[in-house]
C-alpha cells in the first residue's frame, strides 16, 4: 500500500527525474559515440574497435551486451512473482558462459577476423556458408532486438508513470510507447552507423557500471532492511507471496504437474529441460556475443575477458536474487501485479518502495525510482546497439562483400554498406517492434537463444573440432537447426491454440513444448552430421591451416 | 621441427607450412593437452548442470529440503553450488591455460616466424 501511495505522490517527480538521468546517459554516450567516430578509419576500427580492447574492458562490455532488459527486469520480476523458478534462468544464463570460455571464444579469435562466418567459412565455399551465417546472425538478432525494444515501449508506460486516461507531452500510453521504440531505435543507430564498434563498446561499459551500481545499491539495501540475514528475507518473501514453502522451491512457474493429467505434467516437465538446454546452449551461439572477442588484440585476452564476464555477470545474477525475494517481501506480488501482470516493473517497484524507506519519505522514493528507471533505459539502449553492430556487420562483411563482391570489396565500400546496413535493420526492427508490441517478451528472447542453440552452435563447434566437416555440413546444419527451431515454436503454444498465445483466437498448434531447444538443438547436430557424411568435399590443406591458427595464433589478425 | 627460422621468405608454400606444423609432434601434443582439459571439464559441467535441471523438474520434495533449520533449502544451495563450481572451472581453466596451453603456443608461433599481430591478407 505504502509504494502505491508514494507513487502516486511521487510520480511527477520521479517522471522528471527518470528523463533528466535518461537525457545525461544518453548526452555522455552520444559524446563518447562522436569521440569514437574521429577514432574510426579502417574496416577493423569499425567492426572490432580497432582490437585495442584490454581484457577487462571486452569483459565489462561484455556484460553490457549480455546483461539485456530480460535480466535486469525479467528475471528479478519471475523471482518475485513465481519464487525459485527465475532463479533457474540465472543459472543457465550464468553456466553457459563455460562452453563460450572453453571451446569457442579463443579459437573463434584466433581464426576469425570480422564476423562469426568468418569462422564458419574459413574451410568452405565462401558463398552458401557466409549466406547461411548473414541469415541466420540476422534471424537470432532480430528476435533479440525485438524483444528489447518491445520491452522498452511497454515499460515506458510504467516507469515514466503515464496510466491509461492521461497523458505525458500530450501522448497517451499507446502513443509514448511508439515514441519510445522510435526513440530507442533512432539512437540505436546513430551508436552503431557513428561510433562503429569502439563507441558500442563504450556505451556498453558505461551501462555495465551503471547497471552493476545499481543492483549493488539496491541488494545492500535489502540485505541491510533484514540485517543481513537471507533466512529472514526468504522467510518474508515466501510469507507474502501466500503460497509458503513453495515458493522457495523449483516448480511454481516451470515443470508444474498438474492434477490427473499425466500426459501434460509430462510436457511440463519436458519445457523445463527445454528451456535448460536452450539456456545452456544458447550463448555461445550468439553473434552479438561471438563478435566481442574480435575487440581483443589476442586469444590470451579474450580469455581474460570471458573470465572478467563471468565474474561480473555471476554477480549479477546473485544480485538479481535479493532483488527479486526483496520485491516479493517489501512489493508484495498484487501491487507488482497490479503494475505489470508480467512482473517486468518489480526491480523499480523495489528501488521506490527501498527509497521511501531509507531516503526519506516520498522524494527518496521517486529518487531511486528514477535511478533504476534510467539505468533499466540505458540497459535495453545498450544491448540493442550490440545486436544491430552484429547483424550490420554480418550483412556487409558476410553478404555484401564476400557473397555478392565475392571478396572483391573495397574496405571503404564494405564500411559504408555496414552503416547502411545498420539504418536499414533499424529501420525494420523499429517497424516491427511498432507492430509486434503484444508478443510476449520472454518468449522472444527464449526463442532467440533456442535459435542460436540449434542454428550456430552445432556449426561453430563441428567446424573447429571436426576434421570431416565441410560446406554441405555446415549449411545442412545453420539451416536444419534454424528452420527446426522456428517451425516448431511457430506451432506451439506460444503462437496458438493457448489463452496466452499470441494469437489466442486461432489453434494450429501440435507441438506441445514452449521451447523447441530439447528437440531442434539435437537435430541442428544432426544436420550438420548428415550434411557432411553425404558429401566427399573435404578440404585438408585449409583444415591445417585453420586448426594451427585457431590452436596457436598464427596469422591472427 | 627445426626451432629457428631463417628470416629470409621460407621455400615451402603457406599451405605447406601449416600442413607440416599440423602433423608436428609439438602441435599435437596442444592439441592433446587443449581437448584433454576441455572435453572432459565440458562433459562434467554440463552434466552437473543436467543434474541440477533434472532434480527441479523430477525430485521437488529433496530440493525442498530445508537446510540448517532455516529457510534456506537444497534448492538454493544447489543452485548457489552451480555459480561456484562455473567460478572454479572458470578459474581453474585460465590456470591451466596460461601454464600449459600457452607456452606451447608461443613456442609453435615463433618456430613459425610469427611476431606481429595486425591486419594482413583476408583469411
Amino acid at each position: 500500500m505504502m509504494t502505491v501511495l508514494a507513487a502516486e505522490a511521487g510520480s511527477g517527480t520521479a517522471r522528471n527525474l527518470t528523463i533528466v538521468l535518461f537525457l545525461a546517459f544518453v548526452a555522455v554516450t552520444l559524446g563518447i559515440t562522436i569521440w569514437a567516430s574521429r577514432q574510426t578509419k579502417t574496416a577493423t576500427d569499425f567492426y572490432a574497435g580497432g582490437r585495442s580492447f584490454s581484457g577487462f574492458q571486452n569483459g565489462m562490455a561484455i556484460g553490457g551486451d549480455y546483461m539485456s532488459a530480460a535480466s535486469f527486469l525479467g528475471i528479478a520480476g519471475i523471482i518475485a512473482l513465481y519464487g525459485y523458478d527465475g532463479f533457474l534462468y540465472s543459472i543457465g544464463f550464468l553456466v553457459a558462459w563455460l562452453v563460450a570460455l572453453l571451446l569457442v571464444a579463443e579459437l573463434l579469435r584466433n581464426s576469425g577476423r570480422y564476423t562469426m562466418a568468418d569462422v564458419l567459412a574459413f574451410r568452405m565455399r565462401q558463398r552458401p556458408v557466409r549466406t547461411a551465417a548473414a541469415v541466420s546472425t540476422i534471424t537470432v538478432s532480430i528476435f533479440y532486438l525485438l524483444a528489447q525494444m518491445v520491452g522498452a515501449g511497454a515499460l515506458v508506460a510504467l516507469l515514466l508513470g503515464i496510466k491509461p486516461g492521461t497523458t505525458f507531452l500530450g501522448m497517451d500510453a499507446a502513443t509514448a510507447k511508439v515514441a519510445t521504440i522510435i526513440l530507442v531505435g533512432a539512437l540505436m543507430i546513430i551508436y552503431v552507423t557513428v561510433g562503429g564498434m569502439k563507441g558500442t563498446t563504450y556505451v556498453q561499459i558505461v551501462k555495465a557500471f551503471l547497471l552493476m551500481a545499481g543492483a549493488l545499491l539496491m541488494t545492500l539495501l535489502v540485505l541491510a532492511k533484514y540485517k543481513f540475514n537471507l533466512s529472514s528475507l526468504l522467510g518474508d518473501a515466501a510469507a507474502a507471496s501466500g503460497k509458503g514453502a513453495a515458493f522457495l522451491e523449483p516448480g511454481l512457474r516451470y515443470g508444474r504437474e498438474v492434477a490427473g493429467d499425466p500426459t501434460q505434467t509430462f510436457y511440463n516437465k519436458m519445457d523445463l529441460l527445454s528451456l535448460g538446454i536452450a539456456l545452456v546452449l544458447g550463448t555461445a551461439g550468439l553473434p552479438h556475443i561471438l563478435i566481442r572477442f574480435y575487440t581483443v588484440p589476442t586469444a590470451k585476452a579474450a580469455r581474460k575477458s570471458v573470465l572478467w564476464a563471468i565474474g561480473i555477470i555471476g554477480t549479477f545474477y546473485l544480485l538479481t536474487l535479493a532483488l527479486g525475494f526483496g520485491a516479493a517481501a517489501l512489493v508484495g506480488s498484487e501491487a507488482i501485479t497490479a503494475q505489470d501482470k508480467a512482473g517486468n516493473t518489480a526491480a523499480p517497484q523495489l528501488a521506490e518502495a527501498l527509497g521511501m524507506d531509507f531516503f526519506g519519505g516520498n522524494l527518496g522514493a521517486a529518487t531511486l525510482l528514477a535511478i533504476i528507471a534510467a539505468v533499466a533505459f540505458a540497459t535495453i539502449l545498450a544491448v540493442v546497439a550490440g545486436l544491430t553492430l552484429a547483424s550490420s556487420s554480418s550483412l556487409a562483411h558476410d553478404f555484401y562483400a564476400n557473397v555478392i563482391k565475392r571478396g572483391q570489396a573495397s574496405e571503404r565500400r564494405e564500411v559504408a554498406v555496414a552503416r547502411i546496413s545498420a539504418l536499414i535493420i533499424g529501420a525494420v526492427s523499429i517497424a516491427l517492434s511498432i507492430y509486434a508490441q503484444n508478443l510476449n517478451v520472454a518468449f522472444l528472447v527464449a526463442l532467440a537463444f533456442a535459435v542460436a542453440a540449434s542454428g550456430n552452435l552445432p556449426a561453430i563447434l563441428y567446424s573447429l573440432f571436426w576434421k570431416r566437416f565441410n560446406t554441405s555440413g555446415a549449411v545442412w546444419a545453420i539451416y536444419g537447426g534454424l528452420l527446426s527451431a522456428v517451425v516448431l515454436v511457430f506451432f506451439s503454444p506460444v503462437v496458438s491454440g493457448s489463452a496466452t498465445a499470441m494469437f489466442p483466437n486461432h489453434d494450429w498448434q501440435w507441438f506441445p513444448l514452449s521451447n523447441p531447444g530439447i528437440i531442434s538443438i539435437p537435430f541442428g547436430f544432426l544436420c550438420g552430421w548428415i550434411g557432411t557424411v553425404i558429401s566427399k568435399e573435404h578440404d585438408e590443406e585449409k583444415y591445417a591451416e585453420l586448426e594451427v591458427r585457431a590452436l596457436t595464433g598464427a596469422g591472427a589478425h | 621441427m627445426s626451432t629457428d627460422t631463417p628470416p629470409s621468405a621460407p621455400a615451402e608454400s603457406a599451405a605447406e607450412r601449416y600442413l607440416a606444423v599440423q602433423r608436428s609432434d609439438e602441435f599435437a601434443g596442444l592439441r592433446r593437452a587443449l581437448r584433454g582439459f576441455v572435453f572432459p571439464m565440458t562433459v562434467a559441467f554440463f552434466l552437473w548442470y543436467a543434474l541440477y535441471v533434472i532434480l527441479s523438474a523430477y525430485a521437488r520434495d529433496f530440493m525442498g529440503t530445508k537446510l540448517f533449520g532455516s529457510n534456506i533449502n537444497v534448492a538454493l544451495v544447489f543452485g548457489l553450488l552451480q555459480f561456484v563450481s562455473t567460478f572454479l572451472i572458470a578459474w581453474l581453466y585460465s590456470r591451466y591455460a596460461d601454464r600449459r596451453l600457452d607456452p606451447i603456443a608461443d613456442r609453435i608461433r615463433a618456430e613459425m616466424g610469427e611476431v606481429r599481430h595486425d591486419d594482413g591478407a583476408r583469411g
